[in-house]
């Protein structure tokens, strides 16, 4: 048997060093007279693990990592050896607990096959959802989203059902079904890495959303800072075109869905619903006033399904193994699974799909494995640029929306950033305000200017100038920005802030020279 | 120049449709052709969108991607959104600016390089992280960034064209599309 030798393709596992690998893996193959099969897989979100060389032959798959192109002879030289015989074994990836304590659902699939194959997407349980969605009706489909008790995972956690049955409710000649893949939240890749990884789950979630609602047209809002990814769902699109997943014939229906893959160009705000609308009819991506709410009145006026990358590629899942299978996991009112994303300082950081209910500790120091730097944890920001900085005492908050929201906090599209001690949250209170500064589309006042006059009094404080005084006068900006602003963007900036006063009130009693402040 | 500014804005057009709701697609083809999207292209993208010139400026104001003045030849991005702050990026970029002697939104005198702030490159788990075009690095440290700059320079893309952005106006600027990152 051909030996497959399979390198991951994706962004961070070549940031990594990913490519060179695989083009050393042909040279040594050939230098060493070795047939194989090269495979470039999507990343299994183990990112400490990258670059992961796995092999699979007769005595199956076994993985490698991180692997230097360096260590690629050598590897094959010995044969390729079991785990425990060699440093960098690993022995079966999936039998790794960081991964096998995890409950992949969505990300079930990510890093076994090659990203742009129907057929293993099919032999993997793929397609299924959307043939079962053909047979039911659209109120069918939304009922079984309804039970699934899926709620929206970009960060606002609104239920889906809902959100699709308006959209069904609403009479219209033309709906929408657009997908936000402006992941801009700091922190944050797993949009990224379903799309990389598993493509065909995405477009499958997004035709049955257009099933449920009725809409034949499809979009795709992606970020322009995501190269592969765009290069991964052009070819996929490209596919499921091919095969008849999208078109005027899904699967032999009749009925017809398409979809269009449109880039941004840089602009966080972009990533909030009505705001993206905008920059997908070729505008400014101004914030719109609500109501009327895109699902009445969104893209070119019409109707329109607007839902995160993760909450479509559910959608999937959840026809394909029924709503009470995907109810069945979590806690409370939070359904499902967590799609947790481990970042910064962290020392095994990457993707850890949970049912929600485990504790944040449990996911940074179990998971995690505490710092990079191997520092003691000092603050951790939890769902993006927006959320609430925690101290290292609040780890054992459960991550749930109800639980977190008890601490003041947010999942929102669950990043996790870690910190050690060496973190100045001065500084970090500061660099709210900047980027909200830097991120406002401008179109109300709190976020605009308060954003700027927020980066000043940050600066007087932690030049020690009236700290007192300048205190208050944060604390009242705050509150304006927090009842006046348009968006989450302004309100919600005062979150990071007032955390970190919350939380570490200390680093705002010392005075910060000049060299000290940020920029 | 002028008819091969116009004859980009018109491919870029042809390719997407022209619907006005594909203007930032447009954009994007012009810059990739051009190094930039000049002052010269909007009213043309106007008049086939049948939008004001002030709109179409304000697009290519309110975003981040685009410029309306030639860059260096590669850009740099630099990740400086919390993940990557928490990975010590300050001190990067600190190096990076240094040595490049620019700061963020500044091209090198040499026409080779302009620096650039981004918030986030989805690579927060090896953090610091910056893109050079389409490529993204991971764990960056000073050492590692001087390696990524001669590389750079090794692989040669960097002399072909010299200044080709910096003398547009002197015809410098073909409809060629921008380096192959290495």
């Amino acid at each position: 048997m051909t030996l497959q030798i399979y390198v991951p393709a994706d962004t961070t596992a070549a940031a990594l060093g990913a490519d060179a690998v695989a083009r050393t893996v042909v040279v040594e193959a050939s230098r060493h007279g070795m047939p194989i099969e090269l495979v470039r897989n999507g990343s299994r979100g183990a990112y400490w693990l990258e670059p992961l060389l796995e092999v699979e032959d007769e005595q199956g798959r076994r993985g490698f990592g991180p692997v230097s192109p360096e260590d690629v002879g050598e590897l094959m030289a010995a044969g390729f050896p079991n785990a425990g015989e060699h440093p960098l074994a690993l022995g079966d990836v999936d039998d790794l607990p960081w991964l096998a304590q995890q409950t992949r659902v969505t990300f079930a699939r990510v890093g076994i096959g090659d990203p742009l194959s129907l057929a293993d997407y099919r032999a993997q349980g793929g397609v299924a959802g959307l043939q079962r969605a053909l047979t039911l009706s659209p109120q069918g489909i939304v009922d079984e989203i309804k039970t699934s008790g899926l709620r929206g995972r970009g960060g606002a956690a609104f239920p889906t059902g809902i959100k699709w049955q308006t959209v069904l409710d609403a009479p219209a000649d033309q709906k929408y079904v657009c997908c936000n893949a402006d992941e801009g939240d700091s922190g944050t890749f797993a949009d990224r890495l379903l799309m990389e990884a598993d493509p065909f789950q995405l477009i499958e979630g997004m035709a049955i959303a257009g099933l449920a609602v009725g809409a034949t047209k499809g979009l795709i809002y992606l970020r322009s800072e995501y190269p592969r990814a765009r290069a991964v769902m052009d070819a996929a699109l490209a596919l499921a075109r091919q095969e008849q997943v999208l078109g005027d014939d899904v699967l032999g229906s009749g009925k017809t869905f398409n979809i269009e893959l449109r880039l941004g160009a840089n602009a966080y705000i972009c990533g909030e619903e009505t705001s993206m609308l905008d920059s997908l009819e070729g505008k400014r991506g101004l914030v719109r006033y609500k109501p009327p709410l895109p699902a009445i009145e969104g893209l070119h006026g019409k109707p329109t399904v607007v839902n995160n990358v993760l909450s479509l590629a559910a959608a999937s899942t959840i026809l394909a193994s029924g709503a009470d299978a995907y109810e069945a996991h979590g806690t409370g009112r939070s359904r499902g699974t967590l799609t947790a994303q481990l970042g910064g300082n962290i020392r095994r950081g990457g993707l850890v799909e949970v049912p929600y209910g485990q504790t944040l500790g449990e996911l940074v120091d179990g998971f995690g494995a505490g710092t990079h730097s191997g520092r003691p944890i000092r603050a951790i920001q939890v769902g993006g640029p927006l959320g609430t900085y925690l101290p290292a005492a609040l780890l054992e908050t459960p991550l749930d929306y109800e639980a977190f929201a008890a601490v003041g906090g947010m999942l929102g599209h669950g990043g996790i950033v870690v910190f050690d001690d060496s973190v100045d949250m001065s500084g970090m209170a500061r660099f709210a305000m900047e980027f909200c500064a830097i991120e406002s589309c401008g179109k109300c006042t709190p976020c605009r200017v308060g954003s700027v006059r927020g980066v000043e009094i940050i600066d007087r404080i932690r030049a020690g100038d009236q700290p007192e005084l300048h205190l208050e006068l944060l604390d009242e900006l705050c509150d304006t920005m927090v009842d006046g602003s348009l968006c989450a963007m302004g309100g919600l900036t005062p979150a990071p802030v007032r955390s970190a006063l919350k939380h570490f009130p200390e680093d705002f009693q010392r005075p910060v020279g000049p060299g000290g402040s940020y920029e | 120049m002028h008819s091969q500014l116009e004859l980009t804005v018109q491919e870029a057009l042809a390719a997407h449709g022209r619907r006005a709701e594909a203007l930032l697609e447009i954009l994007h083809s012009v810059q990739a052709a051009l190094g930039c999207i000049p002052p010269e292209a909007v009213p043309s993208i106007a008049a086939a969108l049948n939008r004001s010139r002030a709109e179409i400026q304000g697009v290519i104001d309110f975003y981040h991607d685009y410029r309306s003045e030639p860059g260096g030849r590669l850009v740099i991005q630099v990740c400086r959104a919390e993940a990557c702050q928490a990975m010590g990026v300050q001190a990067l970029e600190t190096h990076i600016q240094a040595t490049l002697g620019i700061g963020y939104h500044e091209t090198t005198a040499d026409g080779r390089f302009s620096l650039e702030p981004v918030y986030c490159l989805g690579n927060c788990a090896c953090a610091p992280s910056l893109r050079i075009e389409d490529d993204v690095h991971a764990r960056v440290t000073p050492e590692h960034f001087d390696a990524l700059l001669e590389a750079c320079a090794d692989d040669g893309t960097d002399e072909q064209q010299p200044a080709r952005h910096r003398e547009s106006d002197e015809g410098g600027a073909g409809g060629t599309a921008p380096e192959a990152s290495p």
